[in-house]
């Protein structure tokens, strides 16, 4: 009762807050950028999130975070349009609607599975955001029962669900969640301050890696890259055909299909770390199994389409759980989210939804009005959107390019961050090339610091107590809870690996040459071996045990999997190359050369400023990429250095100074 | 054609003779049209940029021509890669940049941080704004506190710290001069982490600035969860340090460490405690011209700031966002300012010693 007492006037209050004209425009906002964002093949919550977090420095709360829910909230309601439409997933949460809604749009009925899947994406999101708000009702007065040791295994817990990531080869998901965690443990010490990886000479480096690059490096670049290198228009056709009524009919006579998936989403969203890349695939499968009559799946069945899409929306509200109460991401996309709320000054976990009830709730406001708007917006203007996917790339991808170097700058306004970017990048490109899950290595990352502060506070806490006496100390560790916690990451392990072999992002094994894929695994041990080597030479006991540790593991990992390349042959698994065969080889432009297109923004901003730089390159990239005529290169050009101006000049941001602006005293935007 | 250039040279030629020969009149100090970035070596989060925040509306309305403010973040380094830039920066003395410094700043400085490549000496200070701190103990510990720590002393204390060289250096340091054992756990993340554990039962000393004290503890001690023990005290005119002004009815650390056996308030260990004390609280945070500004500048940013704390609301608004404590300018903030980057060579590598004897940190 007395949990009711607080937490419905909180309610009542948050709603006042977000039925405000001005937070509304922010949530409007965000929604038309998610809708966007999640039309455009292969963009999705985490490239999203990061492009706006530079962004959210400055902004009032309640608005950063319209924002951010608006723009997340949407992107599994948007993306649809290209899963259906072209046959490509327009993010990772739903391939499995390609499965039957492409072949229902080949058959003339684009229209009715699209408001089909709208409406199911409707009832996901608004049962993710009515469970949300129940595990908040409850979950409150637990929360200081949530001591280290049980923060500690909830963070084991969501590293646990690497496993269900690694793909064909577990092992490379090992390498790669071991080389984020390691990636985050560059730096200063969280402790003692002693320096890892990094010297005082290098300023930058001393502060580690910030989220904001690492998720535009790891997901955004490669993902623009490979599009750009297909050179063709998104879509050839987007007559939608009619049968909108007729797709909301199929979603009700399907609602208890629809409640069941939205069930299955919230659950596979609450596990921390697992995220959007699987629970399409779970919905699916179990909407065939329980269904009567399976012969149409895969052909065009309405039920493939309902069932994905009820659980993807669903499965944001499930993410926000462990996100909000504990402070620790549910998914990749919610990684970057809490990076977003520490901007706004707000630090999710205990102490927000103890002391800061009304903020948390508007999330779940924002949450359910995103899902109305978004899925409202999309069946208005599914014909204004559905042309959005017959640009060209070629003459989106400049615009992407810039906004991302401007975005990173923000993050530490040194050049620095522009080149951590570019290396960040090249980095996802070769994990994306060599199928090393990039979702297991940004968990890792995100992971990596407070893994690393909770190991060493469990440990100072319960050394004290055992000094006191063994049963304190014993008391300590093994509380039930923390007892719960590590049977259910057994448990996650054992099912996460049975599960990962049906789960991947590219079906068909592509192999080529030995060379390239061992060279790059050699490039991942070496660097192991330094930073083991750097880890072992650090004087202060509490900086060393983490990083030495992961590294002997992931060390062990790279070994074990330089060992299976030995002695397969060339067209084992563990040598899948997506330049050797399927679209990445196919493609027009060669992978280097189009990002030697980003290396030349950079280079050109470090001589001439960001401003004089973005128009030159702007310039260059239609010309000689998108063969365009003079006129129409002087329009696209000037609008988009327009809109970064204005966006800049909003904000109150600056810009990247070059060489030019050291020795001249240029005005703004010069400068 | 050449005519008009003539006299366009000669009307420069006047125009640069005039402005040689007329002294810098004040109307030509006006700031008006111009920008004015005030830079803190911070992110958007936390205490530095609500105070400039706070500020930089009231400064534009009270500098002459009104000049936009703007505050500008420069994060990183644990504040000092913001502070070196500054340091580069010391020709901008025309009034239109400003930077604001915090503990974290000081701290550094005076423990001779091999990254930092500032002098506090080279800039003129323009603004010095103090804060407090109350230390509390959970209800149990708090029954056998009497005003020292004598009863204490075999306690296992847990305290939950940010890092030894961060603020919390004033807390370990007051903890050891009165003999008490704590076990700090290092890598907590905000003051509010280290409260939150407390709260759990898992550390059972803690302390927080005086805002935060009101808002997050207060509610505690009023329902019984915790029990203040004493607050770090206040800077009076004379540099002597008297009780918090927020908290009358607390001791200050000085009294609670002359009540308790073995702490002594003069000597090397006490003046390194009050060299930070000063540094990190009484003195936390200053405003500074570059070094190039002119006395006349200064002037009109000290006399902006006296009109800023002569406006009839200023003392409701700032109670409500900086808590009650001195804003000191002109006089108070040089003499703020000189305490504040000071410390004796042997204070200093009294603490350095403590630092890697207790901790196993050092600054190298």
């Amino acid at each position: 009762m007395d949990v009711l007492a607080t937490a419905l006037p909180a309610l009542g209050d948050a709603i006042a807050l977000v039925l405000h004209p001005q937070q509304l425009m922010y949530l409007m906002a965000g929604v038309l950028l998610g809708l966007s964002i999640g039309v455009l093949p292969g963009l999705g919550g985490i490239a999203g999130l990061a492009l706006v977090l530079p962004f959210m420095y400055g902004m009032e709360q309640v608005a950063g975070l319209a924002l951010m829910v608006g723009l997340v909230a949407v992107i599994p309601t948007s993306d649809t349009f290209s899963s259906v439409l072209l046959g490509i997933p327009g993010s990772s949460a739903s391939q499995a609607t390609v499965l039957d809604g492409f072949p229902l749009a080949k058959q003339g009925h684009a229209a009715r599975a699209l408001s089909a899947a709208f409406a199911s994406s409707l009832f996901g999101g608004l049962f993710g955001a009515v469970i949300l708000t129940c595990f908040i009702f409850v979950a409150r007065p637990l929360i200081l029962a949530f001591g280290v040791p049980e923060m500690l295994m909830i963070t084991v817990l969501g590293m646990s669900m690497v496993a269900i990531l690694a793909g064909r080869v577990p092992m490379k998901g090992i390498v790669a969640a071991g080389l984020g965690l390691m990636a985050g443990t560059v730096g200063s010490a969280p402790a003692g301050g002693s320096l890892r990886m990094s010297t005082y000479d290098i300023p930058y480096l001393v502060d580690g890696f910030q989220l904001v690059i690492v998720g535009l490096g790891i997901y955004a670049i490669p993902e623009i890259v490979s599009l750009l290198r297909q050179d063709k228009p998104i879509a050839g056709t987007s007559a939608l055909g009619e049968g909108w009524l007729q797709g909301i009919r199929d979603w009700w006579s399907n609602r208890w299909l629809s409640v069941r998936c939205a069930a299955i989403g919230v659950v596979v969203g609450v596990i921390p770390g697992l995220g959007g890349s699987v629970v399409d695939w779970i919905a699916y499968g179990s909407a065939v199994q329980t269904a009567k009559d399976r012969s149409q799946f895969g052909s065009g069945d309405i039920r493939g389409v309902v069932a994905p899409e009820s659980s993807n929306n669903a499965k944001e509200g499930g993410g926000l759980v462990p996100t909000l109460i504990f402070g620790i991401p549910g998914s990749g996309s919610m990684a970057v989210f809490l990076g977003g709320l520490a901007l706004l000054g707000l630090s999710p976990g205990p102490q927000m939804v103890r002391n800061n009830l009304d903020i948390t709730y508007t999330i779940v406001w924002s949450l359910a009005l995103a899902n109305v708007f978004g899925a409202g917006l999309c069946i208005l203007l599914s014909n204004q959107i559905a042309k959005l996917t017959r640009i060209r790339f070629t003459l989106l991808a400049p615009y992407l390019f810039m906004l991302i170097a401007f975005a990173a700058f923000q993050s530490r306004q040194s050049l620095g961050d522009l080149a951590a970017l570019l290396g960040i990048g090249a980095l996802g490109i070769l994990l994306r090339r060599f199928e090393y899950s990039r979702p297991a290595f940004l968990i890792g990352f995100v992971l990596s610091n407070q893994s690393e502060i909770f190991v060493n506070q469990a440990f100072q806490i319960a050394s004290s107590r055992f000094r006191r006496s063994m049963e304190a100390g014993l008391d300590y560790i093994f509380s039930p809870l923390a007892i719960a916690l590590l049977i259910l990451t057994v448990i996650s392990i054992v099912v996460g690996i049975r599960a990962s072999k049906n789960i991947r992002e590219n079906i068909d094994v592509h192999t080529g040459t030995k060379l390239a894929p061992a060279v790059f695994l050699a490039c991942i041990t070496l660097y192991m071996v330094v930073a083991v080597i750097d880890a072992a030479t650090i004087s202060r006991m509490g900086d060393k045990v983490f990083p030495l540790a992961i590294g002997l593991v992931t060390l062990a990992g790279c070994v074990a999997l330089l060992a299976r390349m030995a002695r397969r042959p060339a067209s084992d698994e563990a040598f899948v190359d997506l330049e050797a065969g399927g679209e990445d080889s196919a493609a027009p432009h060669g992978l280097w050369r189009t990002l030697v297109w980003f290396l030349f923004l950079l280079i050109l901003s470090s001589l001439f400023g960001f401003i004089i730089a973005a128009a030159i390159f702007l310039l260059a990239f239609f010309r000689l990429r998108g063969r365009l005529g003079w006129p129409v290169i002087g329009l696209y050009s000037a609008a988009g250095i327009a809109f970064i101006l204005f966006l800049a000049w909003v904000l109150g941001r600056n810009f990247p100074p070059g060489l030019l602006q050291s020795y001249t005293d240029l005005p703004w935007p010069f400068n | 054609m050449g005519k008009c250039l003539d006299i366009r040279r000669g009307l420069t030629a006047i125009a640069m003779t005039a402005a040689l020969v007329f002294p810098v009149s004040a109307a030509a100090q006006s700031l008006e049209g111009k920008t004015v970035e005030w830079v803190i070596p911070f992110s958007e989060s936390g205490g530095s940029a609500a105070w400039a925040n706070f500020f930089a509306p009231l400064l534009s309305e009270a500098l002459p021509g009104n000049p936009v403010v703007v505050v500008r973040y420069r994060p990183g380094g644990g504040s000092t890669t913001g502070a070196n830039w500054f340091q580069e920066n010391q020709g901008s003395g025309d009034g239109t940049l400003v930077f604001g410094t915090s503990g974290s700043t000081q701290f550094p400085y005076l423990l001779g941080d091999p990254r930092v490549r500032y002098e506090y000496k080279d800039w003129k200070v323009v603004l010095a704004s103090g804060t407090g701190g109350v230390v509390y103990l959970p209800p149990d510990l708090g029954a056998r506190y009497d005003g020292d720590f004598d009863d204490l002393k075999d306690e296992f204390f847990l305290y939950g710290s940010q890092g030894a060289t961060t603020l919390d250096l004033v807390p370990l340091l007051a903890f050891k001069m009165l003999g008490l054992q704590v076990d700090p756990v290092f890598g907590v993340e905000g003051r509010g982490d280290g409260r939150l554990m407390f709260e759990r039962g898992e550390a059972n000393i803690d302390y927080q600035t005086s805002s935060a004290y009101l808002s997050n503890v207060q509610p505690l001690v009023d329902q019984g969860l915790a029990v203040p023990a004493f607050s770090w005290g206040a800077l009076d005119e004379t540099g002597a340090i008297v009780r918090d002004p927020t908290f009358p009815d607390m001791p200050s650390f000085k009294e609670v460490c002359e009540a308790t056996e073995g702490c002594e308030t003069s000597g090397t260990a006490w003046d390194a405690w009050k060299a930070f004390f000063v540094s990190g609280f009484a003195a936390q945070k200053m405003l500074y011209l570059p070094g190039s500004a002119s006395d006349e500048m200064v002037a009109i940013y000290t006399k902006a700031f006296s009109d800023v704390k002569a406006r009839p609301d200023f003392a409701e608004i700032s109670a409500e966002a900086l808590g009650i404590y001195p804003q000191g300018v002109g006089d108070a903030a040089i003499e703020a300012n000189a305490q504040a980057i000071t410390i004796s060579p042997e204070a200093k590598q009294f603490v350095l010693d403590w630092l890697k004897e207790d901790y196993d940190v050092t600054l190298e």
